[in-house]
């Protein structure tokens, strides 16, 4: 109960602090849109040897990956905000309060899962007159999905910032974890187009299993086991690194 | 209302992190109610770390500290209910307001909505912020801000308040409100704990002084008493620059003076029991050495010869 509204309390803060710096919702809804206008027309011919003879059949493919791109990066780079409130004296000053440590992490990834989420709803909107078909259950399971992701990947960012010994180190950190993530798990291009030894590697890759069970979701395999293999590995990270990160807002000093 | 014994805390350091620091090493204090106590002491000290552990941000590594009344390693959790406590840098965000600010800090401590506005409302009054309660804190000044701070550090009426170098980096007159606001707060019955490295804040502001250097408490007591402890005044002696060695030469053997500090090319510092008496003899030897002096002046000793006496070095120079 307590941890529901202090959870609440810090949530309400961070959508005011969006609000107030509206830049950022700006270049939230611009961002996808470039993608989906300027990148996606050049997959159908790549995409044929999939079997995607058509732009619908390639907006299939290609946004499910779109999708949990944006929420693995959105999410891996939010911890740049922490930084700036660590700096602020933001979080000691929330930390000599009885305010929920968990709540101090949950209400700021919180504010992260929602825009990501709405992101994610606009880009499949615009999708819809390329052809995009999705089954609601389907696409529902999908965003499930992605707000867990973005929940992991901003514990994991907020957790990141909290260790680091100074702000400089951040970026390439956070670089060096995204890039290999995302060319091993297909987002942008399935890795079936791959060499065998590199699908191989993907299958070491937790978020390789994520963007797999959006895939066929988005292709109506609800059946499909990726689907649960997909989701059970996505809960177990989330809970770990939600877990991790929450410690430390609760031990450590910067 | 703050009882600590041997609190202690080390940082490990090097690249390995093989050596350790010892940053406060066994701090025993006994802070009265409705006090205003300072840390006193330069940078470094371990002033702002034995501060954090009381205000539960740090976990002693060792020793005991019963705050408010409640235990502060069994349950740190009560501890914060008890205290407020504001960082030398504040925690205020730069876009919203100082109303916006007061609100969600009295809600942190879990009270209502209509409660959390209600204190803010008189938060508001009692520390003069009305006026521009409603602009982002980016548009404060420096003392503006520190009210705001201080404000926030209150909302919830602790019964002890801690304060990290509140007038750091004011100007001479929002330092004046500062501890106006601090003082306004004693006399409505809270214990105030500060830490300084200002001599005068400590001499105008503080009940009580403990000098702390190397992470222990090197001295404690009222301003007065630690002065006193101090015994005789102190002469300040400008000479021409570089004939501070020949002046020392020839005073240092005088069996009125208790101590003698050379302060650069161009000055002296004596130590003695009675400086009037002392200074026309003090100039009859210096004109037996062929050196005049250009100014005398007769002190009554400061916190910082307090510092002095017991560490050899002065808190501005370390």
């Amino acid at each position: 109960m307590k941890l529901a509204r202090d959870t609440w309390l810090v949530f309400q803060r961070q959508l005011l602090l969006m609000w107030r710096t509206p830049i950022w919702i700006a270049v939230g809804v611009i961002q996808p849109i470039f993608y989906l206008l300027l990148f996606a027309p050049l997959l159908k011919k790549v995409l044929e040897p999939m079997g995607a003879t058509t732009y619908a059949a390639a907006y299939q493919i290609y946004v499910p990956g779109l999708l949990a791109v944006l929420c693995i990066f959105g999410g891996l780079y939010t911890g740049f905000s922490l930084l700036g409130e660590l700096k602020a004296g933001v979080i000691e000053r929330s930390r000599v309060t009885p305010v929920s440590r968990l709540a101090l992490l949950l209400g700021r990834a919180l504010r992260e899962v929602v825009a990501l989420l709405v992101q994610a709803v606009l880009i499949t909107l615009i999708a819809l007159p390329f052809g995009l078909r999705v089954d609601p259950l389907n696409l529902l399971l999908a965003y499930l999905l992605l707000g867990l992701l973005a929940l992991m990947t901003s514990a994991i960012s907020y957790g990141i910032a909290l260790v680091l010994p100074n702000d400089s180190a951040m970026a390439p950190v956070v670089n060096t974890l995204a890039q290999p993530i995302a060319l091993l798990s297909g987002v942008l291009l399935p890795l079936a187009l791959a060499p065998m030894w590199l699908q191989t590697m993907a299958k070491w890759n937790p978020f390789y299993w994520a963007v797999e069970g959006m895939r066929a979701l988005f292709s109506g395999n609800i059946g499909d086991s990726v689907v649960w293999q997909g989701l059970l590995i996505v809960v177990v990270m989330t809970t770990g690194a939600v877990y991790w990160s929450a410690r430390l807002f609760s031990t450590r000093i910067r | 209302m703050i009882e600590t014994k041997g609190l202690r805390k080390s940082y490990p350091s090097g690249r390995r992190g093989q050596t350790v620091v010892d940053a406060v090493r066994g701090i025993d204090l006994d802070v009265r109610a409705g006090e205003i106590f300072g840390f006193l002491g330069p940078n470094g000290a371990g002033k702002t770390t034995t501060l954090r552990m009381l205000a539960t941000l740090i976990r002693p590594d060792g020793g005991e500290a019963l705050i408010a009344g409640a235990d502060l390693l069994a349950d740190p959790a009560e501890v914060r209910r008890r205290i407020g406590y504001v960082a030398q840098g504040g925690g205020t965000t730069d876009v919203v307001t100082a109303r916006e600010e007061l609100v969600l800090q009295a809600r942190m401590y879990g009270t209502g909505k209509a409660e959390a506005q209600q204190r803010t409302e008189d938060a508001l009054k009692a520390f003069d912020l009305t006026e521009f309660a409603d602009r982002p804190c980016s548009t404060y000044s420096g003392g503006q801000r520190r009210r705001v701070d201080i404000a926030l550090g209150v909302i919830h009426a602790p019964q002890v308040l801690f304060l990290d170098e509140p007038t750091v980096g004011l100007d001479p007159a929002s330092r004046g409100q500062v501890w106006a606001e601090i003082k306004r707060l004693r006399t409505e019955g809270m214990t105030v704990v500060v830490t300084t490295h200002y001599l005068e804040e400590a001499d105008a502001l503080c009940d009580r002084v403990a000098i702390v250097d190397h992470g222990q408490v090197v001295a404690e007591g009222t301003s007065e008493a630690l002065k006193r402890e101090i015994s005789g005044d102190v002469v300040l002696l400008g000479i021409a620059a570089g004939e501070s060695g020949p002046a020392a030469d020839a005073l240092r053997d005088q069996p009125y003076l208790d101590r003698l500090e050379l302060q650069g090319e161009d000055g002296l510092r004596l130590y003695l029991q009675d400086g009037a008496a002392a200074i026309p003899q003090l100039l009859r030897v210096l004109d037996g050495a062929g050196v005049v002096p250009r100014t005398v002046q007769l002190q009554r000793p400061s916190l910082d010869d307090v510092f002095l006496a017991r560490t050899g070095r002065s808190i501005d120079q370390s």
